[in-house]
């Protein structure tokens, strides 16, 4: 951009430069930039320089030699001082001791700037002793790059791709669900290929640009169905249950249409599900999640209120508060949401596991609360979601190939605020209960879902700054910007080489992780040996439906629900007893855990809990000095590697001896 | 299988008679059939009864009733519903229902009990069949009410252990480096006639005499003159403890007890202020007056400070464990959960007494001055207070017998007054002296050691099992309020230690994830962002909440340890032949990787 401000310098300091990534460019910096220390409140801090690049907002503090006592466990990519531009959530500026929001254009230019960061840091840096000069286009300089609208071409994402290229596989064990194989391969791992195929439909995009490229439907569906409403209502395959009955996914027809059409609809629809409720499908019950859980909207203002508890600003406030917490905590609804979204999930499992019936979500794009309800009950339920290239593998399956709007729910290109939900923050949230009440039970660790969500916003990676796949596809072979060299190799998340070294990335993995049995084991029942079963007797597996007119009535329900009526659940209709959920609940927390079996999160009031290590850790007032769950994972780690030390040595006796 | 046998209901927590039982499903069934007893428990009656499980719905069962417990085992249900409840921790029984009440199950006995839960057991209306098990119970439940001894008298269990060994006096304060030059032991209590709620054994300055001890007791409410609790080794500020100072309305002085305060000060060779913790609130002190107590002020005391902790007293305490149990028993609140719990104020109360601790620990330790700390009469929140304090500061009282030293010397030998707080054997269940202070301390530090997973060497189980045996009467190590009182009962030779039976089965409460460190000073955050309610204590009836036991993550690594140890010693006897030269192929026949995949565990 402008590379003139790069030779800016101040000749009379030591020289501190930045550490630049490829294709990261200097845009502005200012020195002499005081850093508040939070701890005390008292004005503590440390002198250096600001700098702000196309990639991040960086402090490098003058005093670099500290960097002696380097933490266990760190970042490669963005440091503790680093704030890439789309984490910076908020930017405030004091003038005269008052806190005022700084966006777009400035008039006046403030003696203090606090950066509120999206992981949930928070920078004070006092501009007093910098040169006036410098003042201004530093903070004009960060107001406009983290804050104004940007073109998805402008996203660091692609200068990096163009300046460093990909040259790994890429490949690592998880499974992208960007090729016609990853789905077979998937169909056939659940068993689901008996009922539901891969369909080729939309390459090229011909379907629809929301839909993957590669997606699975119920076998007797015809392509013609689907492309009739571009995919809409066209019931999409999410994973099947080892009996059989399988989670599908449905998007909705937009609401207001004139009679004719509606009509027209309502007969496609009936067709639609005349063909799929007969044997050998199973029964079908219909979930409207979005009037069964809480609004994008909701969730939106719940989060907002929720991490606002957290970015404090000193001690004080941060003494102030506390006995009023739990109270403040509630009052967010953000813990509430959690509990009503786990809540979903099991009811949804709940009608999988032993009603065998088959769920549809629906949901207008099918793209947000979808992916949270079948990502979190494929994690109940398939123990191979809960290893880390399983579970790695189900969020590209149902968020990234499902296409979930991370560009638009992130707000990465700050294009419109109303898009913006933390969905895929909310799902993180939720697997998080369940990996603190069931840690054997997941390969990763809760600071494997904290890295990951603090990836969310480090603009190198491809994962989260699409809103589909196709967006994705057409950005990627450059042929649309003549000044880009394309085709981009853009790197994957799942790639954790990128940002941590290995003694880091040991913290991501679950030392105590109870791992599956080996099934050639003998007597041990399997979830493989049911599917086995299940393959040579597909037909004599399902139940008999129908029997009370229940497909016929669902149907009409969902028809008119679609044309706008809104009724109440669809899950937990009058069809079924109402304790039903309670006692299916009961009955498996009365029994003993099988990690590599169903489970079921724990949700009353005081089993939900606040995500500490992601929402408290850079609190310094909550810090807790050698303590805290990371020092038990430290101790666990190290036996561990006593533990292999020994094994080798072992062996090394053992060659020997021989 | 194993499983299907562990009862889905299992109220039991005193894993000692647990352990003894073997469970048979319904078919196997005998009416006879010997329940879990101790040696020294004699069986008094038993009864048909319907347990009305709050959470299961009702369950036909028999009772026994013993001198010790009640037992009860469902007779049709898979898997087996037991109730296994001393009889130490019933606080009320009540009649519900008269011989003409309709409805089903109208007709019975409830039973409240100090241990968050409420019994109930619904008789047959018939032949006034509710009588005879009501004065039972009653007697058997409230032996001081009825001139009866505490089972821990009858009590004939014998154990590896003496628990009455870990506590010498003597030996702690030798442990701490004392006597010393500038503190000295004191016999002038020997036979509690100083004061008969402090111990026999009491260290004071050297430049105080005993004739000032006893000037200085004059002016101390009860007695409880200040004593050495603890001292740093480096900093030599010490932590005292004491009772209000008799001031009164007219605000009397004391000149004994100003001078005393003042070699305390001095002892430490300190030039700066003496701090005082008065644990009440400013206004409960200045009430305090009207009954002849009071704080010391700045006129008289010149070179001390004064801080007020804010602590409530025992009726608030008391009040705010009601209202926890409302909220978690026998159901948990649905909705609205967290201010529901809020306004219990439970959890305010463990940070205050948290924070309050944490400023005594932090005096001594960076501000290097010797503090003071009382309340009213010292024996409730000043137990609290210093005993946190040097749980923090001093790492040994982490370890298993040094807690059990910790609670033996700032508890029990100081006179927290356990007969009335608990209320021992006693039916008089409003009684306005009960509170749970004592359990209050335990929150505390099992918060602590929930914020620090490491630095204790007991785990969770070892905190519940004080709390079970606190009322259960099985030990006397709780029972009686003071020293002298337990002198006169002769506790130590006639009943068994809690101690005795912990220490005889230590593996089974020690946290495997312990890593000693000496002289760490240990601070919680005493920020309700990390303070957590106790569950697996205050919710652990319900079957809906009660966590995994136990804790997966200890036993995994308890595996992984045992693990190690078997490789070190094969990794030994490896070295050993190899060094032979004797290549013996056949020495071992797993090779190590056979074992990781048999341990299950991820590398």
């Amino acid at each position: 951009l402008s590379l003139q401000e790069i030779h800016i310098k101040e000749p009379i300091e030591k020289e501190v430069n930045p550490r630049l990534l490829p294709g990261e460019l200097l845009l502005c910096e200012a020195s002499t930039v005081y850093k508040y220390i939070q701890e005390d409140g008292s004005n503590r801090g440390t002198y250096g320089k600001l700098v702000c690049t196309n990639f991040k907002i960086a402090f490098l503090d003058d005093d670099s030699a500290s960097d002696d006592n380097e933490p266990q466990f760190k970042n490669k990519i963005v440091g503790e001082n680093d704030i890439t531009l789309q984490c910076v959530d908020q930017i405030y500026g004091v003038y005269d001791e008052k806190k005022k929001l700084l966006t777009g254009q400035l008039r006046k230019y403030p003696e203090k700037l606090i950066i509120y960061c999206k992981d949930l840091r928070v920078f004070h840096f006092c501009l007093r002793y910098t040169k006036e000069e410098e003042v201004k286009r530093i903070v004009s300089g960060i107001v406009h790059h983290s804050q104004t609208p940007k073109l998805l071409k402008r996203l660091f994402l692609f200068s990096y791709a163009s300046a460093a290229p990909n040259n790994t596989d890429g490949r690592n064990q998880t499974v992208m669900f960007d090729t016609l194989e990853d789905w077979h391969n998937e169909l056939e791992r659940t068993k689901g290929n008996v009922k539901y195929k891969v369909v080729t439909t939309n390459e090229g995009y011909r379907v629809s640009e929301k839909l993957p490229l590669y997606f699975v439907v119920p076998i007797c569906l015809s392509e013609e169905s689907i492309l009739k409403y571009e995919g809409r209502v066209i019931p999409i395959w999410c994973w099947s249950c080892h009996n059989g009955a399988a989670l599908l996914k449905m998007s909705a027809f937009p609401k207001e249409q004139d009679d004719s059409t509606a009509q027209m609809q309502k007969a496609f629809l009936d067709g639609i599900y005349k063909t799929i409720s007969k044997p050998p499908y199973e029964l079908l019950k219909m979930d409207d999640l979005s009037s069964s859980l809480p609004s994008l909207q909701d969730i939106q203002t719940a989060y907002t209120r929720f991490k606002q508890l957290f970015l404090i600003d000193n001690s004080t406030d941060f003494w102030a508060t506390d006995v009023k917490w739990f109270s403040l905590l509630e009052s967010t609804n953000w813990l509430e949401i959690i509990r009503r979204v786990l809540k979903k999930a099991i009811e949804v499992a709940e009608c999988l596991e032993r009603q065998h019936t088959n769920v549809l979500l629906i949901e207008e794009s099918a793209t947000d609360l979808c992916c949270v309800i079948s990502s979190l009950v494929q994690v109940m339920m398939d123990s191979h979601s809960r290893t880390k290239s399983g579970f790695q593998s189900l969020i590209q399956k149902e968020w990234v190939a499902g296409g979930h709007g991370f560009l638009d729910r992130c707000n990465h290109l700050h294009k419109s605020d109303k898009e913006e939900a933390p969905v895929f923050l909310l799902l993180l949230n939720c697997v998080w209960q369940l990996v603190q009440q069931y840690p054997p039970a997941f390969e990763f660790t809760e600071t494997y879902l904290t890295v990951l969500s603090d990836s969310l916003y480090v603009p190198i990676f491809s994962t989260f700054f699409f809103n589909s796949q196709h967006q994705k596809d057409t950005n990627t072979s450059g042929e649309s910007l003549k000044t880009q060299s394309g085709p981009f190799r853009f790197l994957t998340v799942w790639d954790w080489s990128v940002q941590f070294d290995p003694k880091a990335q040991a913290f991501l993995n679950n030392p105590l992780y109870a791992e599956k049995p080996k099934p050639d084991k003998s007597q041990r029942k399997t979830a493989r040996f049911k599917h086995q079963r299940q393959l040579s007797l597909p037909l004599t597996q399902t139940k008999p439906s129908t029997k009370r007119g229940f497909f016929r009535e669902e149907t009409d329900h969902l028809i008119k629900n679609i044309l706008g009526k809104r009724i109440g659940k669809f899950i937990n209709s009058s069809d079924e007893p109402p304790n039903s959920f309670r006692e299916f609940y009961d009955s498996w927390h009365s029994k003993p855990v099988d990690y590599h079996g169903l489970l079921l999160p724990r949700i009353d009031g005081p089993e939900i809990k606040v995500w500490a290590q992601r929402y408290l850790r850079w609190i310094p007032e909550a810090q807790l000095h050698g303590g805290g769950t990371i020092a038990t994972a430290a101790k666990i780690l190290d036996l561990m590697e006593e533990v292999q030390s020994l094994q080798v040595k072992m062996d090394e006796e053992h060659s020997q001896a021989v | 299988m194993a499983s299907s046998s562990t009862p889905k209901y299992n109220s039991n927590s005193l894993e000692s008679s647990s352990g003894k039982r073997t469970l048979k499903d319904g078919t196997n069934w005998e009416q006879n059939e010997e329940i879990p007893r101790l040696p020294g428990e004699t069986r008094v009656t038993d009864k048909d009864v319907i347990y009305m499980c709050p959470f299961n719905g009702p369950v036909k069962g028999r009772v026994y009733i013993t001198n010790y417990r009640l037992y009860l085992r469902s007779v049709e249900n898979d898997p087996v519903v037991v109730l296994n409840v001393p009889l130490g921790v019933i606080s009320r029984i009540e009649k519900m229902g008269g011989a003409s009440s309709r409805g089903e199950n109208s007709y019975g006995l409830d039973i409240t009990c100090k241990d968050m839960r409420n019994l109930r057991f619904a008789l047959k209306q018939e032949g006034h069949s509710r009588r005879d098990i009501f004065e039972v119970l009653t007697k058997y439940a409230f032996p001081q009410s009825h001139n009866l001894l505490f089972f821990a008298f009858a009590n004939e269990e014998k154990f590896s252990e003496n628990g009455w060994m870990v506590y010498n006096p003597m030996s702690e304060y030798r442990r701490q480096g004392l006597p010393n030059e500038r503190w000295r032991v004191t016999f002038i209590n020997e036979h509690y006639g100083l004061c008969d709620t402090y111990p026999s054994l009491l260290v004071v300055p050297y430049n105080a005499t005993d004739d000032d001890l006893k000037k200085v007791a004059a002016f101390r409410s009860r007695n409880r003159i200040p004593v050495l609790s603890w001292i740093h080794p480096e900093t030599q500020a010490v932590i005292m403890r004491c009772s209000q100072p008799l001031v009164g309305m007219s605000g009397k002085r004391n000149k004994d007890d100003e001078r005393y305060l003042d070699i305390i000060r001095e002892a430490n060779g300190q030039i700066s202020k003496l701090t005082i913790y008065d644990a009440r609130p400013n206004v409960n002190a200045v009430a305090n007056k009207a009954t002849g107590g009071g704080y010391e002020s700045e006129d008289a005391y010149p070179n001390a400070e004064l801080f007020f902790l804010d602590i409530h007293n025992i009726h608030v305490m008391r009040e705010s464990l009601k209202k926890l149990k409302d909220i978690v028993y026998p159901n948990v609140e649905e909705s609205h959960w967290l201010s529901s719990l809020e306004s219990t104020h439970w959890l305010e109360h463990i940070k205050l007494v948290l924070t309050g601790a944490i400023q005594v620990a932090d005096k001594v330790s960076s501000g290097r001055s010797s503090v003071l700390v009382h309340c009213s009469d010292g024996w409730d929140r000043t137990a609290q207070l210093t005993s946190l304090a040097m749980l923090m500061l001093d790492s040994y009282y982490r370890t298993i017998e040094g807690f059990e030293v910790l609670v033996q010397k700032e508890w029990i030998s100081f006179g927290h007054k356990f007969a009335s707080r608990i209320g021992h054997g006693d039916k008089n269940h409003a009684d306005a002296d009960r509170s749970p202070i004592f359990l209050q301390f335990i929150d505390c530090v099992w918060q602590m050691s929930k914020q620090f997973p490491t630095a204790f060497e007991f785990n969770e189980q070892f905190l519940i099992t004080i709390l079970d045996h606190l009322y259960s009467c099985r030990f006397g190590t709780f029972l009686y309020n003071s020293e002298f009182l337990r002198e006169k009962e002769k506790v130590t030779e006639k009943t068994l230690s809690l101690w005795s039976l912990i220490n005889s089965e230590k593996s089974k409460y020690t946290n495997p994830f312990y890593t000693k460190e000496l002289n760490r000073a240990l601070y919680p955050v005493a920020s309700m962002r990390h303070l957590e309610l106790w569950v697996n204590y205050y919710i652990r009836w319900n079957p809906r909440i009660r966590q995994q036991q136990p804790n997966p993550v200890e036993q995994r690594y308890m595996e992984l340890l045992a693990l190690r140890d078997d490789y070190i010693r094969r990794l030994e006897e490896l070295q050993i032949t190899n060094s032979s030269k004797i290549s013996s192929s056949s020495a071992s026949s797993a090779s190590p990787s056979q074992m990781v995949s048999h341990l299950q565990t991820h590398f």
